[in-house]
C-alpha cells in the first residue's frame, strides 16, 4: 500500500514536467480560470443578480452548460459498448481516455451546479445522513446519486486500469468486468434522470413531453463521442499514444446512427407541437419562429438545426466519415449544434412564456459567460492533467517494480 | 538581482492567493460579526429535526442577528399550526378592481425587499372578451391613471397553497413543506437556492432573492415568524404564507391582503369549519381553481359573487 502511494506521487510528478507548449497551455487556461474565479467571487458577494436570470427565467446559462455536459459524460460508455460487448479491439485500447473524459465532464457538471446555487455553503444539506436529502421524491436528489455514482465508477475503472498497467500487468476482467457492465446502464441512467428532472414538471409544458429523455440520450450519444474523436486526434498527435483510424471511424459511424435518431425524435416533437397547435406549443414556437415579436433564440436554433443535419450526412457516408477534413467538420458541427440544442435551446424555452404568460427574454450577462468559461477552462485543465498523469503509464514509459519480480 | 526579483514575485503571488482565498471565504459565508453565531448558523439543523430547546436557541440567535443588523428589536416566533384548521382563500373576480393595494399591504406586512423589488402577489389584467384562462394574454405591468378600467378585468395570483404542491415534491433538501394547517412554508436557513421549486410551481408564486434583500429598518415589520415574514437572505426562495405570523398567533385575524382589499374581494377562513365564510362561498358560488388540470388541488378559490 505504501509503495502504491509512493508510485502515485512519482506518476503525479509527470504533471509538473512538460515542454514550453505545455506550460503555455496551462498558463492560458489559468488566465480563464482566474477570470472566472473573479466573476464568481463578485457573484458570491452581490448574489445571482450579476446574472441575467430572474424570477421569470430562473435557470439559464449555467444549467444549460450542466445539461450539455451530462451528455458529454456519455462518451465513455459509447466506447465501452463496442469495446467490451463486441470485443472490438481498436476501441478497447482507448476506452481509458473516454473514462477520463467522463470524469472531467461530471466534475464540470458539479461545478456548474455549484455556481448556480444561491447558498453554496449549504450544499451539505443535500447529502444523505449529514443533511436531509429528499430522496426518492426529488429528482435532483436522484441526480446527485446518479452523477456521483457515475463519477465513482469511472474513477475506479480508470485508476485500476492505470494501476495494473503501471506494474506491467494486464488488468483483470474479473475485477472490473462487473463495473464495466454496470457503467452501461448507469450512463443511460444519468441522462434519463437528468431528463426526468425537467420532464417531471407539469408546470412547464415544453419539458413535460415524454420524448424528452429519449432525445436526451440520442443527442448525448452524438456530442460526447464527437468531442472524443477530436481529442483522440490531438492525443495521438501530441503523444506517443497510438490510436487506430478504425476506432475513430467506428465511433463516427455510431454518431451517424445517434444523430439520425436524434433528428427523427426532434421531427416527431415538432410535428406534435405544430400540428396540434395548442397553447403548449408556444415554447417551441418561441424557439423556432419567435412569439409576440420576441425571438432571441430563433437564429441560434436554425443554425443548430443546419449544423446537426449537415453533420448527420457527413457521418452517414463512409467517404466523408473516413476523410479527416470532413470528419472533423462533422465533429465541430455536432458539438456546436448539440451545445445549442441541449443547452440554451432546452433550458430557456422551459420558462418562456412563464407560468403566468409573461415573456422575459434571457441573454446571459458577461460575468455569467466569464464564470462559465472559467469552468470550461478548469475542465480542460483537469483533462490535461489527467492525460499527463495517465499517458506515460499507458505507453509504458513509466513502470514500477513489484515485489514478485 | 534576478533571484531577488523572483523572491519578490513569489511573495506577491502568495499574498495574492491568500487574499483571493480569504475573499472567497468571506464572500461565501453569511454576514455575521460574531464567530460563534456564524458557526451556529452554518451548522443549524433541519427545522423539523430540532427539539423545542434547539429551536428556541435558533430564534434567539436570529433575533440577536437582526437587532445587530437593523438596530431594531425584531421578534421571531414559531407558532405551531392550530389543530382542526385548514386554511382556504377565496377571491371574488367580479369585485377585484386591480388597484394592487393587496400587493403593497403584503410587501409591508411581510418585509419584502424594496430593492430589488419583490412582490408575492401578481395582479394580472385581461381584456374583456378575449381568451384568458390560460393566462397567455395577461398583462402584468399595466399602469393606467385610474382603475378599474372599463374594458379590462383583473386576476390576482399568489401562492395557491396547494394540497399537492409540486414545489415541495421537487425540493432536494426538504427545505419547503406543507404544514398541517395547509400552509406551504420555507425554512430560509435550509434552502440552498437551487430554484428547482420555482421551475416546478405552475403559478409563478415563488420569488428568489437575486441580491441582498433591502428594506429600511424603520419600514420593517418587527412581528415576525420563523417560517414567514422574518428578514430573508440573499440566495434563498420566498413566497406567500397566508401571513402565517398573523393567522396562527391570533386565530380569526385576516392576512394583510384580505384586510387591505377596498372592495372585499378577498375572503379567508377555515375550510374545516362548516360555518366559515370560505365554506359558504365554496358551497354557494361557482368557484374554480387555477390550472385544475394539473391536480395540484390549490386551496385558493376564484369565484364570481355577482355577474357584471
Amino acid at each position: 500500500m505504501k509503495s502504491l502511494i509512493q508510485n502515485f506521487f512519482i506518476a503525479a510528478r509527470q504533471v509538473f514536467v512538460g515542454n514550453t507548449a505545455y506550460y503555455l497551455w496551462i498558463a492560458f487556461l489559468s488566465i480563464f480560470i482566474l477570470l472566472g474565479l473573479s466573476t464568481y467571487i463578485e457573484q458570491l458577494d452581490r448574489g445571482l443578480i450579476t446574472t441575467a436570470m430572474r424570477d421569470q427565467v430562473s435557470w439559464g446559462f449555467f444549467i444549460s452548460n450542466f445539461t450539455f455536459l451530462v451528455g458529454v459524460a456519455a462518451a465513455a460508455v459509447l466506447l465501452v459498448i463496442p469495446a467490451y460487448l463486441y470485443n472490438f479491439k481498436p476501441i478497447k485500447e482507448i476506452v481509458l481516455f473516454g473514462e477520463l473524459l467522463a470524469i472531467t465532464a461530471i466534475t464540470m457538471c458539479i461545478l456548474f451546479i455549484m455556481v448556480d446555487m444561491g447558498q453554496p455553503m449549504r450544499v451539505w444539506h443535500i447529502l444523505p445522513v449529514l443533511g436531509s436529502m429528499n430522496f426518492p421524491s426529488s429528482l435532483l436528489a436522484w441526480d446527485v446519486v446518479a452523477l456521483n455514482g457515475y463519477l465513482a465508477i469511472n474513477m475506479v475503472i480508470a485508476f485500476y486500469v492505470l494501476y495494473r498497467l503501471s506494474i506491467g500487468k494486464e488488468y483483470k476482467m474479473s475485477v472490473i468486468g462487473p463495473l464495466i457492465i454496470l457503467s452501461i446502464p448507469w450512463a443511460v441512467s444519468i441522462h434519463t434522470v437528468t431528463a426526468f428532472l425537467y420532464n417531471g414538471l407539469s408546470a412547464r409544458p415544453f419539458w413535460n413531453a415524454s420524448i424528452l429523455a429519449p432525445r436526451f440520450l440520442a443527442s448525448a450519444f452524438c456530442s460526447g463521442p464527437a468531442i472524443m474523436i477530436v481529442l483522440f486526434q490531438i492525443i495521438r498527435k501530441r503523444s506517443e499514444v497510438e490510436i487506430d483510424d478504425r476506432a475513430i471511424f467506428k465511433i463516427a459511424e455510431l454518431i451517424a446512427y445517434a444523430m439520425g435518431v436524434n433528428l427523427f425524435l426532434l421531427g416527431a416533437e415538432a410535428f406534435k407541437e405544430f400540428y396540434s397547435g395548442s397553447i403548449h406549443s408556444y415554447p417551441m414556437q418561441y424557439l423556432y419562429f419567435g412569439l409576440h415579436g420576441k425571438h432571441a433564440l430563433v437564429p441560434w436554433m436554425w443554425f443548430a438545426s443546419v449544423l446537426n443535419i449537415s453533420a448527420f450526412f457527413l457521418f452517414l457516408f463512409p467517404r466523408t466519415r473516413e476523410n479527416f477534413t470532413t470528419l472533423n467538420m462533422g465533429c465541430i458541427f455536432v458539438i456546436i449544434g448539440v451545445y445549442i440544442e441541449k443547452g440554451m435551446g432546452l433550458i430557456v424555452p422551459g420558462f418562456i412564456p412563464d407560468t403566468l404568460g409573461e415573456i422575459y427574454e434571457y441573454t446571459p450577462t458577461t460575468p455569467e459567460i466569464i464564470t462559465a468559461m472559467g469552468i470550461w477552462a478548469a475542465g480542460a485543465l483537469l483533462y490535461t492533467v489527467l492525460l499527463k498523469f495517465a499517458i506515460p503509464i499507458y505507453t509504458g514509459k513509466l513502470r514500477f517494480a513489484t515485489k514478485e519480480q | 538581482m534576478s533571484s531577488e526579483n523572483k523572491q519578490e514575485r513569489g511573495v506577491h503571488r502568495r499574498t495574492f492567493l491568500k487574499g483571493a482565498a480569504l475573499g472567497l471565504a468571506a464572500a461565501a459565508l453569511p454576514a455575521a460579526d460574531a464567530d460563534a453565531s456564524l458557526w451556529d448558523a452554518f451548522f443549524q439543523k433541519h427545522f423539523k429535526e430540532m427539539n423545542e430547546a434547539e429551536i428556541r436557541k435558533v430564534l434567539e440567535r436570529l433575533e440577536r442577528e437582526y437587532e445587530e443588523k437593523y438596530k431594531k428589536r425584531i421578534t421571531v416566533s414559531n407558532e405551531k399550526p392550530l389543530p382542526g384548521v385548514l386554511y382556504g382563500y377565496g377571491l371574488d373576480l367580479s369585485r377585484c378592481i386591480g388597484c394592487r393595494r393587496c400587493v403593497y399591504a403584503c410587501v409591508d406586512e411581510n418585509n419584502q425587499s424594496k430593492d430589488p423589488q419583490i412582490h408575492w402577489i401578481t395582479v394580472l389584467r385581461f381584456k374583456k372578451g378575449e381568451k384568458w384562462v390560460d393566462l397567455e394574454e395577461s398583462e402584468k405591468y399595466y399602469n393606467p391613471a385610474e382603475v378599474p378600467e372599463k374594458e379590462y378585468f383583473y386576476m390576482p395570483v399568489q401562492c395557491q397553497q396547494c394540497e399537492n404542491p409540486p414545489c415541495v415534491r421537487v425540493c432536494p433538501t426538504k427545505a419547503t413543506w406543507k404544514d398541517p394547517d395547509g400552509i406551504v412554508v420555507i425554512d430560509y436557513n435550509w434552502c440552498i437556492g437551487c430554484r428547482y421549486c420555482m421551475a416546478a410551481c405552475p403559478y409563478g408564486a415563488r420569488r428568489f432573492n437575486w441580491a441582498e434583500p433591502n428594506r429600511k429598518p424603520e419600514e420593517l415589520n418587527p412581528n415576525t415568524h420563523y417560517l414567514g415574514n422574518r428578514p430573508r437572505y440573499k440566495g434563498v426562495v420566498e413566497k406567500c404564507t397566508f401571513c402565517v405570523q398573523r393567522v396562527r398567533k391570533e386565530p380569526g385575524r385576516y392576512p394583510a391582503c384580505v384586510e387591505a382589499c377596498p372592495v372585499g374581494a378577498r375572503k379567508f377562513g377555515n375550510l374545516l369549519d362548516p360555518d366559515s365564510e370560505i365554506r359558504y362561498l365554496i358551497e354557494h358560488k361557482r368557484v374554480f381553481r387555477l390550472k385544475e388540470d394539473l391536480n395540484t388541488y390549490p386551496k385558493f378559490y376564484y369565484f364570481f359573487a355577482y355577474g357584471v
